[in-house]
């Protein structure tokens, strides 16, 4: 690292575009860069993404990110990755291209595959390596996939000209050099969300490759969050890759949540949850998930348990889109302060089933509480209750198999700008619940990470004096409001059910 | 009385044929309707088109009512500025270290619609709602500089909150005149004694202030010794707000 080495690097490789932001030794923004690329969807329930593509913009990114802010590739210390995690790719090592486009999270053609996995005899031995149910959004089942369909891929998988991984390994290997002596890893907390790595050891597990017979030549190998992967010879030529994560934990990281107990939740189209358990896996028995946190160089990694919410700012969209109630999603709080209450209105967004905690795939989304007196504003704040007792749910769940204490919440992602719903948040989780200055929590951890390997920051306590409040709701609903607006929203679920089944 | 002026009686006929017609109009045809040469014609729906008040098919070239002339009845939502703002008012309150507020004019009031905190860890609360005299604070002044209301300031009650409260309706526009002509308001302690805010106008269509975003905070943070504020901080300001003026561009 040279001394005039006074930034850090991200890249946030998303769903829908890939950005390069360029942080200072305060944890503060000094520049950003992004180019979208195509979704493609071939098929119905297919989505992918061309690598190439991928690969293409982040060439285009890091260098438009040093120029908005009129830097050098000397003045960056490390170079960090966050990814949109489970997408999967497999490309050929002597060409650097991909064998098939990289099939995406939220493709859906692995259910069959995923299907057996449940009904076979080895389901429970995925529950007890990987601290994971066998399902359709994890990445190994999508590997299967294109080993059954992508002609001559089996047999050229067992020689080892073949390389697998998510897109952090795709880019890394790409970064360091491709063809020419790529390096070949991927991070803990992406291994985690593949049902190949055992959770407990932080290795791949020979087991669980056996049942998806899986060639282990075409396994990345597994890293810590923090350490120095390799250099880059393209993209920021010198510069070392320091870190790698998937996006929840990445935010999770950025946030600062470090130590266990501590929480953040990402607000966006769904909202995921994610809180620190320490050192203790905590298996669900209510659909949450165990994953890793991070895991830095020589130290026993911190793990976390993980609770989705499909449905949140979708709900809104729906209510704009669908509805046209509203012209644009902010304007939603606008309508909903103009009555003090829901009017006894709640509605329950299964819209393709419940999910965390109930795990009720014919539940179908309901507006319940209908009378002559609730107006469109009454449903405004439905919507926003939704997100808010759904958060609810999944903190619940999280406490319960945990044990932990659950003191604060920690939020991030566009749904934070609407202060009725981040009140309503605090109001029924009855914790504080906090906005840091810097919102770009995902770009943040990854930044973290890599400043970490090479001593730019140099340890946890380092970060956490980096974390700046820029805004807090205190809890203010009475006990007894939270009970009956609880039981209420439990009537409403429970309305939801079964529905799809009887249709 | 004044004679009527003839092309703006033509552009408003112009619009409600087109108002009144379901499908898009070609040219002939609205200027078969109006009685006008067809230059003519040409002329008052492309400058229509020009402010946004009409359209025009790109495929069969025809003319239709254009989306400004619905907004203009609409003034902008509270929360929808709250969401554009928020990227640069986190910003700013990171580069500046002071607290941050964005505002917008209720009355006599300002009504604060968004509040970062000082970044330095010490407790705070949340601001959002609350009220401010128009012409004790700087998000007030470069609010009322940027209204089309100003007249409005010798309607304000000018309670004085300090030696420097500005309680005369002539201090008040001095004020306002000496805002326009920087393009920024500064306020040394006209509500709080030793605290001073530096506000900008967030300006939309014909330079309407639909909002002001400050800095604020102790008065020796935000104003050198001679009254000035600190170097680079107006510009940090002027800065956020342009921005944030950018990204409401495409709502109306």
């Amino acid at each position: 690292m040279s001394g005039r080495s006074r930034y850090v690097a991200a890249l946030d490789q998303g769903t829908t575009s890939t950005r390069c932001l360029v942080f200072d030794h305060g944890g503060r923004m000094v520049s950003v860069a992004q180019h979208e690329h195509a979704q493609l969807y071939p098929e119905p329930g297919w989505a992918e993404h061309d690598p190439t593509e991928i690969w293409a913009n982040t060439l285009r990114v890091l260098p438009e990110a040093l120029d908005v802010a009129g830097l050098e590739v000397g003045d960056v210390a490390s170079l960090g990755i966050a990814n949109q995690r489970e997408t999967t790719i497999v490309w050929d090592r002597s060409t650097g291209r991909p064998v098939a486009p990289a099939i995406t999270w939220q493709d859906t053609r692995t259910a069959d595959i995923v299907s057996q996995l449940q009904h076979s005899p080895q389901a429970g031995l995925f529950q007890e390596v990987c601290g994971l149910e066998p399902a359709g959004y994890f990445a190994a089942p999508r590997l299967r996939w294109l080993l059954d369909h992508v002609p001559g891929l089996q047999r050229r998988a067992r020689t080892g000209e073949l390389a697998f991984g998510t897109v952090e390994s795709w880019l890394i290997w790409n970064l360091t050099g491709g063809p020419d002596g790529g390096v070949h890893v991927t991070d803990v907390t992406n291994a985690s969300r593949t049902l190949l790595m055992d959770i407990h050891t932080l290795e791949w597990d020979r087991r669980l490759l056996d049942v998806l017979d899986i060639p282990e030549e075409l396994l990345p190998e597994i890293r810590p969050n923090a350490q120095v992967y390799g250099t880059c010879t393209v993209g920021l030529p010198g510069v070392p890759i320091g870190g790698a994560f998937g996006d929840q934990q990445a935010a999770l990281f950025g946030q600062t949540c470090f130590a266990e107990g501590e929480a953040k939740c990402t607000y966006g189209t769904g909202a995921f949850l994610l809180m620190n358990t320490g050192s203790t896996i905590a298996p669900s028995s209510r659909g949450l998930i165990s994953t890793v946190a991070f895991a830095l160089d020589d130290q026993p990694a911190q793990y976390a348990t993980e609770g989705s919410i499909a449905v949140a700012g979708a709900l809104v969209q729906w209510f704009r889109d669908a509805l046209e109630m509203i012209s644009s999603a902010p304007e939603i709080e606008t309508l909903a302060r103009r009555v003090d209450d829901n009017g006894g209105c709640y509605i329950v967004p299964a819209f393709a089933g419940l999910f965390a905690p109930h795990w009720q795939p014919d539940a179908r989304g309901v507006v319940v509480g209908l009378t002559s007196y609730v107006t469109r504003a009454h449903l405004a704040r439905a919507v926003l209750e939704a997100t808010a007792w759904q958060s609810a749910e999944v903190v619940e769940a999280m406490v319960a198999d945990s044990g932990m204490d659950f003191a604060t919440l920690r939020v991030d992602g566009g749904m934070t700008s609407n202060h009725l719903l981040m009140q309503m948040v605090a109001d029924v989780l009855d914790v504080p619940v906090e906005r840091p200055l810097v919102s770009e929590s995902v770009s943040l951890g990854a930044a973290y990470a890599a400043g970490l390997a090479v001593g730019y920051w140099p340890d946890l306590e380092g970060l956490r004096a980096n974390w700046r409040r820029a805004a807090m709701w205190e809890p203010t609903m009475s006990e007894g409001s939270r009970r009956r607006g609880r039981a209420e929203w439990d009537r409403a679920v429970a309305r939801t059910l079964d529905w799809a089944a009887e249709a | 009385m004044p004679r009527a002026i003839q092309s703006i009686e033509r552009a408003a006929a112009a619009l409600h044929v087109l108002g009144a017609v379901a499908e898009p109009v070609p040219l002939g045809e609205l200027a078969r309707i109006l009685d006008l040469p067809k230059t003519t014609t040409h002329g008052i729906v492309r400058t229509l088109c020009d402010v946004g008040f009409v359209e025009q098919q790109p495929e069969t070239g025809a003319y239709s009512l254009g989306t400004g002339l619905s907004a203009l009845g609409r003034h902008l939502d509270p929360h929808l500025l709250r969401s554009r703002v928020t990227n640069w008012a986190d910003g700013l309150a990171a580069r500046t270290g002071l607290e941050v507020q964005v505002g917008v004019l209720r009355g006599p009031s300002v009504e604060l619609i968004a509040h970062v905190f000082r970044p330095d860890g010490s407790p705070q609360r949340l601001r959002v709602g609350e009220l401010q005299p128009a012409h004790a604070t700087a998000l007030g002044h470069a609010l009322l500089a940027w209204s089309p209301s100003a007249a409005r300031i010798h309607e304000l009650e000018l309670t004085a909150y300090t030696p420097s409260t500005p309680t005369t309706g002539v201090a008040l526009a001095r004020a306002m005149r000496q805002a326009r002509r920087l393009g920024w308001a500064g306020v040394d302690g006209a509500l709080t004694p030793g605290t001073a805010g530096v506000a900008a106008p967030i300006c939309q269509h014909a330079g309407i202030g639909v909002g002001a975003i400050a800095v604020v905070g102790p008065r020796d943070r935000v104003l050198q010794a001679s009254g000035a504020p600190h170097d680079g901080l107006v510009e940090q300001v002027v800065g956020a707000a342009q921005a944030t003026a950018g990204t409401l561009r495409d709502v109306l």
